[in-house]
Order: structure tokens, then sequence, then C-alpha cells
């Protein structure tokens, strides 16, 4: 009896811990989305109060008359499936000759490879900003995704995922008389689809969430993301919180439903990864 | 040297046929070396040499075909992946000796630009931002982050309420992260200040604040980034085999001393792999102060990546502009070396 009460209290003190750090993390978001229903009157009122006197459309409705917000996150979402896209094939097919194949030269480029995570992306923002521009791609979306067709990490990735396979499969579709390329598609491709699905949640959140590229090297609204489309805004409207919280709920909105829904995958994508670089 | 050729022409003419070469490969494989049919199968190898050089070409040509494959797959990546990594690199080197605008010509100064960082105080300012930051902040991360994964293992009520509400935040990019925190902390209409006021403290000017923007910067990419050091040290505490545990506990050890020798110790690899990572991405830190104070008020929270930004960017300063970059990249590898080093020299095998 004693050691119950013993271990009740126990958890309770961590609850104690855990419960105000827990509300406290949430409360920005909270409010985020309760200051995008409330009106400016309501938010500029002293005293201020945290909830609502009454729930207004009106910031929503603003936002989208003042602002290509649609076109914005349709831009992210080309940029973000793209990107998704290309590091899904890119990746899995690198992976599998560093993890498979036998070629001249293999091991010197891995490793090469493989440092080249060590290069900090903002120490290339100057030379990558004068590519953009002999490539062409200042002012068009390719800039945006560009950097993110396919990325050393995942290919490193998907390396260790095929190391992790048994290769008698991949032996049996041999004597079956199926090429290294049939091999990889028919068996070794269907079997990665939890790394698959890692490497993707990866590529979504940095391609969704990156604001250098974007800002370095796209001017023309028409062709901004939605993180570059949400700090021009801030610039042009930076008094009026109602709107900008609608523009910062619609930016979020997608990656934090994602999160919501798909919590376990993209914990594990956490886990195997530093996101925010 | 004309054995070079001959391979190389050998490649091209079997080059546009890949598909054709493989099935070779395949039937060579399958098949003894040396039959007929590997050469028959797509006539090269009667262009080149008698039937007596047979079994050395097949041999040969596996080896041009695995070659091939294996690059095919792995050219893709890998030549982007060094076209926007190791040739930028190279080319910032050669930036950072150059008087750059962008437009004109460039001019080569040698090593100028280097030698004006050392007189430049918005420079030094930014290093020293820079530098406590990452002094005051990788510490506590690794603390708090280790101190909430072990919270958050355990089986109690609302433990996933919890683990929602703490990682959350991480997928909240850095420009909404900025704006949000931008309302939080302003000055009148803020959720902080009016906090302070309904407690009766005394109103702050956080971000507005010469001393306390960079505390407050802090504060919030804490709030951001604090669940990657949980979830990382939550996979490590899950790896820790239970016998150690239930071994220590049999022989009579507390929960602090089973905390002292037997989950701490576990730790330590992942510890050195947080503290690498967290002080390489804070020493980087830009985007942050982009979307909240633009290096403000007074150049109080520049920090060197939002320098160089604004150099490049904003002045125009190329040259000078990559001469930092390039500085903040030796020093974030000698950093990240020395802590390996130091890793290693203590025994923790980090990776």
């Amino acid at each position: 009896m004693s050691r119950l009460r013993h271990t009740i209290s126990r958890a309770s003190r961590w609850h104690l811990f855990l419960m105000p750090l827990s509300l406290l993390f949430l409360l920005p978001l909270l409010q985020m989305v309760l200051a995008s229903f409330t009106s400016n009157a309501d938010i500029n009122r002293f005293p201020p109060r945290f909830i609502p006197s009454a729930l207004h459309l009106s910031g929503y409705v603003r936002l989208f008359r003042d602002a290509p917000v649609g076109r914005w996150m349709l831009n992210s979402a080309i940029v973000s499936g793209i990107a998704i896209v290309s590091h899904l094939i890119l990746c899995s097919l690198g992976g599998y000759a560093y993890a498979r194949l036998s070629f001249r030269g293999r091991t010197v480029a891995f490793v090469t490879l493989v440092a080249t995570i060590m290069i900090p992306t903002q120490m290339l923002m100057i030379p990558t900003y004068f590519m953009f521009t002999h490539l062409g791609l200042i002012d068009t979306l390719g800039a945006a995704f560009v950097p993110f067709l396919t990325s050393a990490f995942g290919v490193f990735l998907m390396r260790q995922f095929f190391l992790s396979l048994p290769k008698d499969l991949e032996e049996a579709g041999r004597i079956d008389g199926l090429t290294t390329f049939g091999v990889f598609f028919r068996i070794v491709l269907p079997l990665a689809r939890p790394a698959l699905a890692t490497l993707a949640v990866f590529t979504l959140l940095n391609s969704w969430n990156d604001l250098l590229w974007p800002l370095i090297a796209i001017n023309d609204p028409s062709k901004f993301t939605i993180q570059l489309g949400l700090i021009n805004f801030q610039g042009a409207h930076h008094i009026d919180w109602q709107e900008l919280m609608a523009c910062n709920v619609v930016a979020t909105a997608p990656l934090i439903l994602g999160f919501l829904v798909a919590q376990r995958q993209f914990v594990q994508t956490m886990s195997m990864s530093g996101l925010k670089g | 040297m004309k054995h070079g050729i001959l391979i190389s022409d050998h490649e091209k003419a079997g080059g546009g046929g890949a598909r054709r070469r493989n099935a070779a490969a395949v039937s060579a494989a399958a098949l003894p070396a040396g039959t007929d049919s590997g050469s028959a199968a797509d006539g090269l190898g009667g262009a080149f040499g008698p039937g007596a050089a047979k079994p050395k070409w097949t041999a040969r040509r596996r080896r041009v075909v695995a070659n091939l494959t294996g690059w095919s797959f792995a050219a893709p990546a890998t030549l982007i992946i060094l076209g926007l990594t190791l040739f930028p690199a190279g080319w910032a080197f050669l930036i950072s000796r150059e008087h750059w605008n962008g437009i004109t010509p460039a001019r080569q100064i040698g090593w100028d630009n280097y030698r004006l960082m050392l007189q430049d105080a918005d420079f030094r300012s930014a290093v020293n931002h820079t530098v406590l930051f990452t002094v005051l902040y990788v510490p506590v991360v690794l603390v708090l982050g280790m101190f909430l994964a072990l919270a958050l293992n355990r089986k109690i009520r609302f433990i996933s309420f919890y683990r929602t509400a703490l990682f959350v935040p991480l997928v909240v990019s850095a420009a909404a992260t900025g704006i949000l925190a931008n309302f939080v902390f302003d000055q009148q209409f803020g959720l902080a200040n009016n906090v302070l006021r309904v407690l009766h403290l005394p109103q702050q000017g956080f971000l507005a604040d010469r001393h306390e923007v960079m505390w407050v910067i802090a504060l919030i990419y804490l709030w951001t980034d604090l669940a990657f050091s949980v979830i990382v040290y939550l996979a490590a505490l899950q790896d820790i085999p239970t016998d150690c545990l239930e071994a220590a506990r049999m022989d009579g050890a507390n929960r602090w001393q089973q905390f002292r020798h037997v989950i701490l110790p576990s730790l330590a690899p992942v510890t050195v792999f947080v503290g690498v990572w967290e002080t390489i991405s804070v020493l980087q830190i830009f985007e942050l102060v982009l979307t909240t104070t633009h290096g403000g008020p007074l150049g109080a929270s520049q920090t060197v990546v939002y320098f160089v930004y604004n150099q490049a960017f904003n002045l125009s300063r190329y040259g000078y502009g990559s001469a930092v970059a390039y500085t903040l990249f030796g020093a974030t590898l000698v950093i990240t070396l020395g802590l390996f080093a130091y890793a290693r020299r203590s025994k923790i095998e980090a990776f």
C-alpha cells in the first residue's frame, strides 16, 4: 500500500514539472491561433485579455485579399513536391550503389560525399547565389528546389538501410534473370518503404521550412514560397497583428497537422537527423 | 596508354546499349567464363581480338559493366551534391581573396579581407555575440534535453500529450517562429509583458533592449530546438538494456546512483553527438535573427552569419562576406574536431 502511494507521488512529481512546461510550450502556438481570430481592437485593448471577446474571420479575409497567399502556398507545395520525389529517387539510387554495387571510385566518392555534410549551407550562400545567377535560376522556383533535389544525408540514410537488408532476396532475383536495375526496382525498393517514409518527412520539413535560398534568389512576389512571403508580409503589415497571425497559421498549419497525424514518423525522422540547421 | 584508349573505345562502343550489356553480364555471370556465348551476345569481343584472348576480355567487360552500372546509380546524386557543396566551397575561397561588388570586375587583393576582419569592430562584436550564445546555450540544451528525456521516458498519464506539446515547435519554421516571437515579445501588446503586468512586475524591452535581446533570442531558439536533443536522448535511453538497470537495482543502487553510474555513462556518446550538432547549428544561427531583430537594436544581436548576409546581400561586399564565412567554417571545423578528439581521449565512442 505504501509502495503504491510512493509510486503515485513520484509520478505526480513529474506531472508538476511536465504539465506547466507543456502548457508553456503550447502557449505561443495557442496565442497565434487565437490572435488570428481576434479583432485588432481586441488585441490592442488595454489591459489586454488572453481570451478574445468575439471570434472574427476578418484577419483571414484581409490576408487573402492583401497578398497572393494561395499562390505562395502552391509554390511551396510545388517546391516540396519536387524535392520529395527527387530525393526519393536520387537518394535511393545513390544509397543502393554505395551499399551494394562495386565500381571504381566508390570509396573515394562516398567518403567525399559524407564529408560534405560538414560544410554549412550558410557558408555557401554567396557562391550559390552567383551559381543561381549563371544557371538562370534567379526569380524562379528552381532557386527554391534545386538545393533540395538530393542530399548527402539522404544518400547516407538509404545506404545504411540497404546495408541492413539481407542479400538473399537480391541474389534470388539475379538467379531469376533480373538485371541490376530490375533487382533494384522490383525487389529492393518495395522493401525500403520505411526508410523512404523517413526520407520523405525529412525532405518535407527541410524544403517547406527553408527560408535562406528563396531569400537570396527570389524577388518576384508571384514566385515567393510561403516562408519568404511570410517575412515580406511582416515587413508590409507589421502593425496588423491579426492578419500577420492569420498568415502564420496558414504557413504553419500543414506541417503541424502532418505532425499530429503522423507523430511517430516525424519523431523517428527527427531522431535520425538534425533538422534545424 | 594504348590499352587505356582501347578500353575507353570499348566503353563508348557499348555505351548506347547499357541494357544489352547488362544482359551480357548476367549471362556471363551465369555461365562459366570462356564459353562463346558471352561474346556472341553482343558481338563486340570479336572486334578486338582472336578467340584466345576471350576470357580476359570477358572479365574486363564485366568490370566495365559493373562500373557503368554502379555509376549510373550513384552519379546523379553524387554530382548534384558535390556541385552544390564542394564546387561553391572552392569558389567561396576564391571570392574571399577578391574585392568584389558583384557587378564590376573583381580585384585580387590576397589576404586583405582576412586582415580587415581583425580590425573590424562590428565583426568582433558579432563574434562575441555568437560565442557567448554558443557557450551559454549548448550546456543548457544538453542538461535540459537529458532531463526532459528522463522525464518523458516513463509510462505515466498524459505522456503522449506532453510529448506532442514539447515536440511540436520543431516543425514550426524559423520565419513563423520569428514572427510569432515578435508578437509574444511585443512591448505593448505582447503576451510576455502582459503576464508581467498581471504579476505587477516591471515591463521589459525584450527584443528592443540591447541587453536583453540575445537572451530573448536564446529563449526562442530553445523553444524551437529543445525537442531535437530530447528526441535523440529519448532514443538513446530506450537503447539502454533493462538488465543493466535491473542489476544495479539488485546491487542496492538508489535512483541517483542508478543515474550516475548506469544511465549517464551510456548517454555519453549521444551527448557528444548532440553537443557537436548543437554547437554547429548555434554557431550558424541566422534566420531567427533575420526574422526578429535584423541584428538590432544597434547591432546588439548581430551574429556571424547575419554579418555575412548583411555584408554580401545588403552592402554588396561579397569578398569580405566570403572571407568571414570561410573563417567561420574553419572555426567550426576546428571546434568540431576538437570536441571529437576530446571525446576520443575520454574513451567515448561518438559515432
